[in-house]
């Protein structure tokens, strides 16, 4: 909503500055988005008299005017056709900032003659393109005149952002109610007494509703005017129109804009001799359609309210007229509509239509319903005050509601809820000003009567917010929130601290922590396991972003592919958040991502492409962190499609699984433009085992007086045999004497026969009663032989 | 004859011919060689210790104590000599082994957190200390818990300022949207715990618009105290302590604007002093306005359609954009780079993982 300085003073008599009033405005929840005051930019800028203008010495389209301004006579010299002696022209002095340019002017020398400022154009004072001459002023303008004030452009636009609840200050004389109800002035009355008319209406008017859907336009107002003259309007109201933004079309248009925009009361006239009686309202029929006065067409249903008169419908009611019956400038008769439509339905076919207009925005928060009459009186001294004529007696169908809202309030509660001691003069007097009655209702008890324009208010709280608003909530002495509990407890779930810790080891194992978006292009949820049609975005904002991911995994490649695509080198990323496997069926996962090769090449070497198990070790170290016990997982090697078949595996615990890993398939890589190698895990937070105790206390800690003993097995077994049959094989021969069984070699090649893989395996035996002797040793090797060759068919090589 | 009267010059001789021997000695099998041919089995001087027994008593105490003396001197120099030569190869394989240590280290991998975990973090750390615990909720909400339980009925105004996502409707049940704030936690946690509540709710929030200062995406978190005598003084004076903990600075001057969000009756909004200059953001001084959130008392519609009876309950509720708490903070100047992944901006932004905001050891590294 904006408006000018100068119209909110049509409203309000007051002698506070623009500052206060900016500062007052937002302070009463009237938030200043902005001040444009073009006087600030327009300053310099002055009426001078040419007094001379010469042919330049040595160029020909160029003149040397002497120049008087308020301060001196000046020198400039100035190209424009228009330049003469006598002429008064608007005069920047050296120094000054042209706005249209965006240039500081600086005493020049041009072509050997100094100038010391400038005459300028229309687009040189950014108020139009015109470039051919420099504006001229009238003949008996003062010299020395500010030029912002002699154009109008001198009067300050608010912008205020206006929150919905507040339709009453969708209108200038709302704000202005506010503002004098903070005590920045007073509200200057408004004439509203009616205007005699001088005939009846030619034009009968009628509401055409069935039984139940009246409320839809309770009440019609209407007026004939005759012996218009539907010129422009006066400069007074032109001016602070285009300030605003709106374009002046006509003086009757104009009328209705501005009434739209100073009492908040949307009005529609149109020229009586394209319409023919009666007018009314009533629903929509089926398929009725229209063309609007934006010049588009619109189909109706039977939920919306148009109006119509004998040759059908002429428009949306609360909306947008229809083109063809308003005023232009050949109107001689005119007839006003003030009526009264439902806000909800309003906003409905408004939504419906995708239509936004000013009428629109200020029914469907509600305008003052009970102000109708008034309104067509204030509207009629407008029009006949501007374009002459006479008015009709007022024709009427329907009733103006008369009753207001009654809400109960506890003038205690202004403590107890805002945490601030208002006296009770000081409360009632508050919403005195804002147009509220109060009555005392009991001990601590209010009736108050709202406003007619007051829709926001539903309960005490929105009443003891006025209040509170008008008072200041600065006042408000800040209190200090108790703290019942003392020394808080962790304010985390178990889930909740497995994240926190999950990011901070992948981001110590040299991950960058990336957040992408929770929705991905349709296709590549498919490739995911995803493309659900029920978790498809009716509305995407592009088709990039139109499906809810069922893996963050797509969105980790699609980040590596565009560092790739800059240049940057080995993305290795990880990423925690939402997946969507279903509406109702949201996981937090945790997934990384390793590309290229595991650092940057080095004078020292050891570094290498990135493979499986990197994202195993990955996956380990989060469910470590975890509390998974990482010694009981069962690695299975049936990842999901987007793996590699061959280099993924499952974790499991027992038969649940808790993460995939492996290398991704390079079909995935292709279709998302990502070089490999790319290794992933994924796992969802969901998945994981409670924790087995919440306990801090650990198990007793043994530490054996005896030293362990490592023996080295090397065995040759069938290449399919999964390396973890072998270690469970081994430990299954001695659970409580064997410690650790670390695989530091797998060789196949020359020596080894093909399809047999050779397995070096060092077993650390611990005993805890006594040291082993030899033969202790070599019998427990022999039985680790066996067990192995028994469960794996594998054979001893060396040990 | 084996001993005779030239036995002291011969032992003098042997001394010193071997100590002349000793210290010509290049290296430890040198030495060794020496100390063999003189005190070894068969060496020189053994030889004639052993020979001492066919000495009468007198000549045999003497050439005894010469031998033993000179046996004595011998053991030393070998012993010197072995220590000079040992650090005499200790100091050459040094010089050996030196290498160019200008050379650049093996590099690190140590990876990042993000921005908005890190805030997020922050967040919590200062509201855990108030006794707020971390509630959560979906990012696909039921229509009514967006927007029919918090007051926002399907016609009303408000909700075309949320430019919602949208899903497809489900059997018999309403459309599903993308929670459009975090507001929707309130109610799924009232209805799930009786009060008082303390709670705070961070999470992902979307919204479908898309320019240089909007994402579709973004994170917001929802505060919500609900107890029997809580004000508006309260909501006052917990978010001045947030906002002074947060940004590290005191005395933050602090706007509280009236304002409406249907959820909340009185609400406001809330903004800080900052300065703008070459680009750069300060808090805490100069004549600029910054909003960073919204604000009220929770309506009692809202405590009504969360199961809380509100004539015997009461509490504020609030929302900040972490995002853009981020950016302030952090002097991020846009919010394009958040959810673009782009390495050097995750490098740049990010934190190391080891700096886990907690108040006792501060907010920022």
């Amino acid at each position: 909503m904006k408006l000018t300085l100068a119209w909110l003073k049509r409203h309000l008599e007051t002698s506070a500055s623009l500052d206060e009033i900016v500062a007052t405005l937002n302070r009463i929840g009237l938030e200043v988005e902005g001040v444009e005051d073009r006087s600030r930019d327009l300053a310099p800028f002055t009426a001078a008299r040419v007094v001379s203008a010469e042919l330049h010495p040595n160029a020909e389209r160029l003149r040397v005017c002497l120049v008087e301004t308020a301060d001196a006579e000046v020198q400039v010299v100035c190209g424009a056709p228009n330049a003469r002696a006598g002429m008064v022209g608007v005069f920047a002095p050296s120094g000054s900032h042209i706005p249209g340019t965006g240039l500081d002017l600086k005493n020049t020398v041009i072509r050997g003659v100094e100038s010391r400022g400038m005459l300028c154009s229309e687009r040189e004072m950014g108020l139009s393109d015109e470039h051919e001459g420099i504006i001229e002023l009238p003949d008996q303008t003062p010299v020395g005149t500010s030029f912002a004030a002699f154009a109008g452009l001198d009067d300050p636009v608010i912008d205020l952002s206006v929150t919905p609840d507040r339709g009453d200050c969708f209108s200038v004389r709302g704000i202005a109610r506010d503002l004098a109800a903070a005590g920045l002035g007073e509200l200057l009355p408004l004439d509203t007494a009616p205007w005699p008319g001088t005939y009846d209406s030619p034009l009968a008017i009628e509401l055409d509703f069935a039984p139940g859907t009246e409320d839809a336009c309770p009440a019609f107002l209407g007026r004939h005017f005759r012996g218009l003259a539907n010129g422009s309007s006066p400069e007074w109201m032109r001016r602070k129109l285009e300030a605003v933004g709106l374009r002046p079309i006509t003086a009757l248009v104009d009328i209705t804009n501005w009434l739209t925009l100073d009492i908040g009361r949307p009005a529609h006239i149109y020229d009586a001799r394209k319409v023919s009686g009666p007018i009314g309202a009533r629903l929509a029929r089926p398929g009725e359609d229209f063309e609007a006065l934006n010049g588009k067409a619109y189909e109706t249903d039977d939920t919306m309210t148009v109006i119509f008169d004998s040759s059908g419908m002429l428009g949306l009611g609360g909306v947008i007229g229809g083109a063809g019956t308003g005023a232009d400038e050949t109107t001689s008769e005119g007839f006003l509509e003030i009526a009264l439509f439902d806000p909800l339905r309003t906003a409905a076919t408004g939504r419906k239509l995708n239509l936004v207009s000013d009428a629109r925005q200020r029914f469907e928060r509600g305008i003052d319903n009970a102000f109708a009459a008034e309104s067509m009186e204030i509207a009629t001294r407008l029009i006949l005050s501007i374009c002459g004529g006479e008015a009709s007696h007022v024709v009427t169908a329907g009733n103006v509601p008369r009753s207001r809202k009654q809400l109960e309030m506890r003038p205690s509660r202004i403590l107890t809820l805002g945490g601030i001691e208002i006296t009770p003069a000081r409360a009632e007097g508050i919403l005195g000003d804002l147009g509220f009655d109060v009555r005392q209702a009991g001990d601590d008890l209010w009736c108050v009567d709202v406003p007619s324009w007051r829709h926001d208010m539903e309960c005490e709280p929105d009443v003891i917010e006025e209040i509170l608003r008008i008072h200041g909530f600065d006042a408000i002495p800040m209190a200090t929130l108790p703290r019942p509990g003392g020394i808080p407890r962790d304010a985390l779930s178990t889930g909740q601290k497995r994240l926190r810790r999950a990011r901070r080891i992948l981001a110590g194992r040299g991950l960058d922590e990336a957040v992408t978006y929770s929705f991905i292009a349709s296709g590549r949820a498919s490739m995911f396991g995803g493309g659900d049609d029920g978790l498809e975005l009716i509305n995407p904002i592009s088709s990039d972003m139109s499906a809810m991911r069922p893996s963050l995994v797509p969105g980790l490649l699609e980040a590596a592919a565009r560092n790739q695509a800059r240049g940057l080198r080995d993305p290795g990323l990880f990423e925690i958040g939402p997946v969507y496997h279903g509406i109702a069926d949201q996981k937090t996962a945790i997934a990384g991502l390793r590309t290229g090769r595991t650092g940057p090449r080095h004078w020292c070497g050891g570094d290498r492409d990135v493979d499986t198990f990197d994202a195993k070790a990955d996956a380990m170290a989060v469910l470590d962190a975890a509390g998974v016990p990482i010694g009981r997982l069962d690695t299975t090697a049936d990842a999901e499609t987007w793996f590699h078949p061959g280099r993924s595996g499952i974790l499991r615990l027992g038969p649940k699984a808790l993460a995939s890993f492996g290398e991704v398939h390079p079909d995935i890589l292709r279709s998302l433009d990502v070089t490999g190698p790319a290794v992933v895990f994924e796992l969802h937070l969901e998945a994981l085992p409670r924790p087995r105790t919440r306990s801090p206390s650990r198990p007793d800690l043994h530490l054996s007086r005896f030293q362990p003993v490592r023996r080295d097995f090397a065995f040759l077994v069938d290449s399919h045999v999964p390396a973890s049959r072998v270690l469970r094989a081994i430990t299954g021969t001695a659970r409580t004497l064997i410690r650790e069984v670390d695989v530091f070699d797998r060789y196949t090649g020359s020596g080894i026969a093909d399809g047999k893989v050779s397995l070096a395996v060092a077993v650390t035996f611990q005993p805890e009663e006594a040291s082993l002797t030899e033969n202790e040793i070599e019998s427990l090797s022999e039985r680790i032989v066996e067990a192995v060759r028994k469960r794996t068919g594998g054979i001893l090589r060396a040990q | 004859m084996l001993f005779g009267p030239d036995m002291d010059d011969r032992i003098t001789t042997i001394l010193n011919d071997t100590l002349d021997a000793i210290a010509g000695a290049g290296d430890t099998a040198g030495l060794d060689a020496i100390r063999v041919a003189t005190l070894g089995r068969k060496g020189s001087i053994t030889l004639l210790m052993k020979g001492l027994g066919a000495l009468d008593p007198q000549a045999r105490r003497q050439a005894g104590q010469a031998l033993n003396a000179a046996k004595n001197d011998l053991q030393s120099a070998i012993d010197r000599r072995r220590e000079e030569l040992d650090r005499e190869r200790l100091e050459a394989r040094l010089e050996a082994e030196r290498i160019d240590v200008t050379l650049p280290e093996r590099p690190a991998s140590t990876g990042t957190v993000h921005p908005v975990s890190q805030a997020t973090d922050e967040i919590i750390a200062i509201l855990a200390d108030l006794g707020f615990t971390v509630a959560e909720g979906p990012d696909i909400e039921d229509d009514w818990f967006n927007f029919g339980a918090l007051n926002m009925p399907e016609e009303h105004p408000a909700r075309q300022e949320h430019d919602t996502f949208y899903l497809p409707p489900v059997a018999g049940g309403t459309r599903p949207v993308l929670r459009t704030h975090t507001s929707p936690v309130q109610i799924r946690h009232m209805l799930e715990n009786p009060p008082p509540i303390r709670i705070i709710a961070p999470g992902r929030t979307y919204r479908s618009d898309s320019d240089l200062t909007h994402t579709p995406m973004f994170h917001q978190v929802e505060g919500l105290v609900i107890d029997r005598d809580i004000h508006m003084g309260h909501l006052k004076g917990c978010l001045r302590q947030f906002v002074e903990a947060f940004f590290g600075v005191d005395d933050v001057p602090m706007r509280f604007r009236p304002s409406y969000f249907p959820f909340t009756s009185p609400s406001m909004e809330v903004d800080i002093g900052c300065s703008f200059s070459d680009n750069r953001l300060t808090i805490g001084e100069g004549a600029g306005w910054m909003e960073i959130l919204g604000s009220g008392m929770v309506h009692p519609r809202v405590l009504a359609n969360g199961g809380v009876d509100p004539e015997m309950w009461q509490g504020f509720a609030f929302g900040l954009g972490i995002d853009r708490l981020a950016m302030l903070k952090y002097a991020i100047p846009d919010l394009r780079g958040f959810f673009d992944a782009d390495l050097r901006w995750l490098r740049h932004y990010g934190f190391r993982p080891l700096d886990v905001p907690t108040l006792y050891g501060g907010l920022t590294p």
